[in-house]
């Protein structure tokens, strides 16, 4: 009668049957949230009491781990006790799984939290207007702005997107269409690729150009498109998989060249895909710092030709004004332009989900029915 | 019986008279996926105004001769033919013959339905023409007279902007008729396009096959006798033995297969006793 | 039966030749030579670094490999520099990464696909994809205003009572700031999100079948996970480690901003002082000379390329080929 499937934690379970039925020993009832909650409550206190009161042990993060460990003690012997060992490691193990991915998302928060609450404060429409240029080591955090990091953020993703994109499109086509013994060694490379420690492409695009032409914002989107041309490689060429090949097979049927096909069917019903894959791409070339070092260099007044001369960026911007002083009102203005960056960040992702979702609702690659497939 | 518009044979691009094209003929083909033979020496006449059926159990390769006629067996890598099929006369494995010009003569609808998601009911049908940058000087025209001969006009006339994917599917299988009709190939080539449909829909599609049969040679792969000898008037019958590739076993007149066949094993497989 | 009379000799297959249209022809050649670009980039980048370090060589020849000095300015210390000490710190600083990051991965992966409602895995996602997308110098600002002191606590807290393991021991003193395990546990964060996210792909392509058939054995959850899923994704749990390996050893930015650069290796990593190349680079590109600073960062770029092109290809040769990888992207 029992299903031995996983279950999920739920409500009270009615079947508190006698012997004959088997167990479930995934099933998580009321009972079960009681032992939990009390081992958890009682090996909170007892740590209080040893750190407290009996023992001369100290901080806030010796007691939680002192805490976490002992309840995981008390609740593996509690559970083997009442419901046998087998039960006693599985619940255990997924308290421990669950603890896992609550300190794995909790960083999130903590970061947005902070860097928000630290950058509210200088954050005025000036900043994006005003640039750095007349403003003393020693000014305000409302002086002065990151106008000019912004622009040049802009321009170098700008730049490295119109390099990056059609070569990172051809070369998912290249993988996916055209295919043949090319497609596993250029796989290998297209992963090698992606890392390569970004540190290294600003150093080699020094090597490569600025050595050669000097620092300007055109070397910086060389670097960042090392760093993206993997990324939207690996992504359009996922999107290019989801085509049904039924589609390419009803174009080559009507006498269609091989790339007509590509241009007139597979990008179309591709097209959200590959737009999320460049979004994507974006968000993570923004946050780009260490291969700017060496390409672009920094300023403090607007540069708006990204073909000559240093060019400031928001991350460089950041990096400078937090690490090269350590005036208070000086990294209260990283902080806002780091808060500035977070927001172009999420904005960025939110529409890739938009976009994406979306061409999902519109049915784009929306399978057929049930009954016809 | 019929339920769909009347079919104007004097379209664009349709004469009326001779010479008569979409003559398709096999002559010795055998097949292979790598070293696996999948058929032996099948050679079989496809006349114009004709519906030929290739009936038989599946797996005996019919979708592969199939594919071999409008060059889309040689896309699967590690595939090989021998023999040669000629097109009013010609060798179309010929050298210098493009098998995208082949393809535009002999066209070919699929088993499952694949309107293009990304067009919608008007630009699929005219998908033909401008995906090989064709231009038709007659746009709307050719549209409704293709959709017309497809039977799904009176349908669509009001929903040609609306995404083809969204029709039933009955529907999309008559768009991508429709679709394959607007090249004005010589030859159509359908690969069991009721086995995905519904009753209804099938018997639209066989009502289609049959008016269409004047215009363009058929050959159709069907797994349902019925339909064989609902819609044919000449049959070939396959069969590959276990572990043996494909072959013709019989092949003629349809009403001879099923009355009164030659081959024991052709009688065996009519009447229902394996398949 | 068969039309007509064969004279050909139909057993010998026939070329077919594909007579491509000139435009397929450029379309093809055209998508070719994308793909290959990366090739040429990689190729590129060993040999520019490598032409630009080559003065390095002459200065220092193999004790670059072997020493842990950084005075390639000073004529008076002979120019030598050597990247040992660089080396030791990137790999210490690497491993306490991976320590932390891996197990933390593996146990949210599994939380993800085995033990989460289907309605809740796509924003739990979502968040995991959002913590892929913060920049690193965010995390890296972060982490030295906010984490570290909290992290100071924890030093604090191994050092006085796990202190007799010699890997806690803090011979120094209590000096904990700026140390290589408060820059190992930053980068440990930062990889965890990549490293969840192929483990997660990996673990949900675990069979069906296999699964149920455990469970229906009587087996618990974690009997089930432990005999099937984890198995099962062995080889993208190792390719997904190697390449969190990859990643951390090319962290430049946050670990230039919490540790305090040395040169020699310090092994006692709850004490202060530490480096990375990746660091090292960030920090001294500003002052380098032509002559001889710059070769010198260039050779240990150089380095830390070829040391990262081995890890990750191996890493992604590991996770295409094992059974569970073969459909995942890195």
């Amino acid at each position: 009668m029992a299903v031995m499937a996983p279950d999920r934690p739920q409500a009270p379970s009615t079947e508190d049957e006698p012997v004959e039925i088997p167990e479930r020993p995934g099933a998580f009832g009321l009972a079960d949230t009681g032992v939990l909650v009390s081992c958890a409550a009682s090996t909170f206190m007892f740590v209080w009491l040893l750190f407290f009161r009996i023992a001369p042990l100290s901080g806030v993060v010796g007691f939680g781990i002192c805490w976490y460990l002992l309840f995981l003690a008390a609740y593996w012997f509690v559970v083997r006790e009442l419901d046998g060992p087998v039960l006693a490691g599985d619940r255990l193990m997924a308290v421990v799984v669950t603890s896992a991915a609550i300190a794995m998302v909790v960083p999130l928060f903590l970061i947005l939290g902070y860097v928000t609450a630290k950058g509210i404060h200088a954050l005025r429409l000036s900043f994006f207007f005003r640039t750095m240029r007349t403003v003393g080591p020693l000014a305000s955090a409302t002086a002065g702005g990151a106008a000019h990091a912004i622009v040049g953020t802009l321009e170098q993703v700008a730049i490295a997107v119109v390099l990056t994109v059609p070569l990172g499109f051809l070369c998912a086509i290249c993988l996916n269409e055209i295919g043949g013994p090319l497609r596993r060694p250029i796989r290998i490379f297209v992963d090698a690729m992606s890392g390569v420690p970004t540190i290294v492409a600003g150093l080699f695009v020094y090597a490569i150009w600025v050595a050669r032409f000097g620092f300007s914002g055109f070397a910086a989107a060389l670097a960042i498109s090392i760093s993206m041309l993997p990324i939207v490689t690996r992504t359009s060429e996922e999107v290019l998989r989801l085509v049904p090949g039924g589609l390419r097979e009803a174009s080559l049927a009507l006498g269609t060249s091989e790339w007509r096909t590509v241009w007139g069917v597979v990008l179309p019903t591709a097209r959200s895909g590959l737009i999320t894959s460049v979004i994507l791409g974006v968000a993570r070339a923004i946050g780009e710092t260490a291969p700017l070092i060496m390409t672009a260099f920094g300023a403090s007044v607007m540069n708006a030709n990204p073909f000559k001369g240093a060019q400031s960026a928001l991350p460089l911007f950041i990096y400078k004004q937090m690490t090269e002083s350590s005036v208070a009102s000086v990294q209260l203005r990283a902080w806002t332009a780091s808060l500035v960056l977070m927001l172009m960040v999420l904005v960025l992702f939110s529409l890739a989900r938009l976009v994406g979702s979306r061409a999902a609702k519109r049915g784009r690659l929306r399978r057929a029915p049930e009954k016809y497939r | 019986m019929s339920t769909t518009d009347t079919i104007d044979l004097t379209g664009p691009g349709w004469d009326a008279g001779p010479p008569v094209t979409g003559d398709l003929v096999a002559e010795g083909v055998s097949a292979w996926f790598g070293e696996h033979k999948v058929l032996e020496q099948v050679s079989l006449q496809m006349a114009p105004r004709r519906v030929t059926a290739l009936i038989g159990p599946s797996g005996c390769g019919k979708s592969t001769f199939l594919r071999i006629l409008n060059r889309m067996h040689e896309l699967v890598p590690g595939a090989l033919l021998a023999g040669s099929v000629l097109l009013d006369g010609a060798d179309i494995y010929g050298p210098g013959m493009r098998p995208i010009q082949t393809r535009k003569r002999i066209g070919m609808v699929f088993q499952k339905p694949n309107p293009f998601p990304a067009m919608n009911v008007y630009d699929n049908v005219l998908s033909g023409l401008s995906l090989s940058g064709g231009k038709a000087p007659d746009a709307d025209e050719l549209v409704e007279q293709s959709l017309m001969r497809a039977g799904l006009w009176k349908e669509v006339r009001n929903r040609l902007r609306q995404p083809g994917g969204a029709l039933s599917g009955g529907q999309q299988q008559r768009l991508c008729i429709a679709r394959a009709l607007a090249v004005k190939p010589e030859v159509l080539l359908m690969d069991e396009p009721c086995s995905a449909l519904d009753p209804t829909s099938t018997r639209r599609i066989e009502e289609t096959v049959l008016e269409l049969a004047n215009l363009v040679t058929i050959v159709i792969v069907t797994h349902n006798m019925q339909q064989a000898q609902r819609v044919s008037s000449h049959a070939a019958f396959f069969l590959a033995a276990e572990d043996e590739p494909g072959r013709i076993v019989e092949e003629g007149p349809t009403e001879r297969i099923f009355e009164g066949p030659e081959d024991p094993r052709t009688a065996d497989y009519v009447h229902g006793r394996f398949g | 039966m068969s039309a007509g009379s064969d004279t050909m000799n139909a057993e010998a297959p026939r070329a077919i030749r594909p007579e491509r249209t000139r435009a397929d022809r450029v379309y093809r050649g055209v998508a070719i030579a994308a793909g290959l670009v990366t090739l040429v980039v990689l190729f590129l980048i060993g040999l520019f670094l490598f032409l630009r370090a080559i003065p390095a060589w002459r200065d220092n020849g193999w004790r670059f490999f072997t020493t842990s000095t950084w005075n390639p300015d000073s004529p008076t210390a002979g120019y030598h520099s050597g990247v040992l000490g660089l080396l030791l710190g990137t790999i210490q600083i690497a491993l306490i990464a991976l320590v932390i990051a891996v197990p933390i991965a593996i146990l949210t992966a599994l939380f993800l696909t085995e033990y989460v409602p289907g309605r809740m895995r796509r924003p739990l996602t979502s968040v995991l994809d959002l913590l892929a997308a913060v920049p690193s110098l965010i995390y890296g600002i972060w982490g030295f205003f906010f984490l570290q002191p909290h992290l100071i606590g924890v030093s604090t807290w191994l050092a006085n009572n796990l202190g007799f393991i010699p890997l806690f021991s803090t011979p120094d003193g209590p000096f904990f700031a700026a140390s290589p395990f408060i820059a190992g546990v930053l980068v440990a964060l930062m990889l965890m999100p990549t490293a969840t996210s192929v483990m997660r792909e990996v673990f949900s392509q675990a069979p069906q079948g296999e699964k149920e058939a455990a469970l229906a054995l009587g087996g618990s959850r974690w009997r089930m996970i432990r005999k099937v899923v984890l198995p099962f994704g062995r080889g993208g749990i190792v390719g997904g480690s190697m390449l969190a390996l990859g990643r951390a050893l090319g962290e430049s930015i946050s670990v230039a901003i919490i540790i305090s650069a040395v040169f020699k290796f310090n092994p006692y990593m709850l004490n202060t002082g530490g480096n990375s190349i990746g660091a090292h680079i960030a920090n001294r590109f500003g002052d380098a000379q032509p002559a001889h600073g710059l070769p010198a960062l260039m050779a240990a770029g150089l380095v830390l390329f070829v040391l990262t092109l081995i890890v990750n290809t191996v890493a992604s040769l590991i996770v295409r080929r094992s059974r569970s990888g073969s459909g995942v992207e890195i």
